[in-house]
């Protein structure tokens, strides 16, 4: 199996969401398989090829089953992240009920957050959110897709909760000193989603032209929207 | 089971020395922020990591920190915070009395020096 460390469940009650790089300690302590492998996990895939051809020679797994899991897992995309937060902008009623429960609210634009529960957390002029997972790499992958590698670095994840602004910056924001920078540590069953601030110059547009706007990184917190440009 | 805390509380991680699937980082323990949400009632997932999936389940917290109390050190601005989950058997009601910037949601802080309930530690 290609796809990265989705070898067993945990505390995500089998949304598979998170890799696995934390320290399991204890008797059974092993080194962590996954992330921060820029040079390829040799190691771990050696593992997982080993136990897949052996499920697989037992009959217990067929390969198409792994394609299809691996394509279910990768097909989420940003698009859906980008469809809340476009309906938030242009739906004030919406907005109070995604911050008030973001599962039941993406639920009425046909969007199913697989994860325990989505917390949507709002920019504003004097607040800017930003999301990290310090312990493994947790992600609302039901509604963003997969996450980019450098936020499953261990880099970023320890950087974004000790000099997060200084991490911004390397992103291109410099955040105002009078905001108030949240830093949202999605160590256990939440989710997080940032809504940010709508463009500018976009009071007009259309919910679908608004959805254009709408990054990936700036539903992370590492950048604003885009600029309406018309 | 009742969750000990409501939002507005003042609390503090604990340290307990537990091995395993441990969800709370080290760089909050013995840190004390404020309650800010009740995410409800989840199976703990240091039992889960080791096949017991029949509970008992624990509350979770969402606790806001001033990130110059958890980096003494702290460069950005003296207003920035941080959220993270927290699971009940993590956490004690705070003894300090409030700072005086505390994060926005405490709105309501009183000096939280009810008897302490030692924590009851793992509790699997």
């Amino acid at each position: 199996m290609s796809h990265e460390a989705h070898e067993h469940d945990d505390h995500d009650h089998g949304d598979h969401d998170h890799d696995h790089a934390h320290d399991h300690g204890g008797k059974h302590s092993h080194p962590s398989l996954v992330i921060e492998d820029e040079a390829g996990n040799i190691e771990g895939q050696i593992m997982i090829d080993a136990l897949q051809n052996l499920l697989v020679a037992r009959n217990l797994l067929a390969h198409q089953e792994v394609t299809q899991e691996i394509e279910k897992l990768e097909s989420p995309g940003v698009h859906q992240g980008a469809k809340i937060v476009a309906r938030a902008w242009t739906d004030p009623a919406f907005k109070q009920r995604l911050l008030a429960n973001g599962k039941s609210a993406a639920a009425e634009l046909d969007i199913k957050v697989g994860e325990a529960q989505l917390v949507v957390v709002e920019n504003t002029p004097d607040t800017h959110n930003l999301i990290t997972c310090t312990l493994c790499s947790c992600y609302p992958r039901s509604i963003l897709g997969q996450p980019p590698s450098w936020y499953i670095s261990k880099a970023y994840r320890a950087r974004a909760v000790r000099e997060p602004r200084a991490v911004l910056a390397e992103f291109g924001m410099s955040l105002p000193d009078d905001v108030e920078l949240v830093v949202h540590d999605s160590n256990a069953d939440m989710r997080y989603l940032v809504l940010p601030e709508r463009p500018e110059g976009a009071e007009t547009w259309s919910e679908d032209k608004l959805a254009e706007l709408v990054t990936r990184d700036c539903m992370i917190g590492v950048s604003k929207a885009l600029p309406a440009q018309s | 089971m009742r969750g000990r805390f409501k939002v507005g509380d003042r609390v503090t991680v604990l340290e307990l020395n537990k091995a395993g699937h441990i969800r709370t980082p080290f760089y909050v323990r013995h840190k004390t922020g404020v309650v800010v949400q009740d995410c409800g009632l989840f199976l703990n997932p240091e039992d889960l990591a080791v096949g017991i999936t029949s509970g008992p389940v624990v509350k979770l917290y969402r606790v806001q920190f001033q990130q110059r109390d958890l980096w003494p050190d702290y460069k950005g601005a003296p207003q920035d915070t941080l959220c993270i989950e927290i699971y009940d058997h993590w956490l004690e009601a705070a003894r300090t009395t409030a700072r005086k910037s505390a994060p926005k949601p405490a709105s309501k802080k009183k000096p939280a020096t009810r008897k302490k309930n030692e924590p009851r530690s793992a509790r699997a």
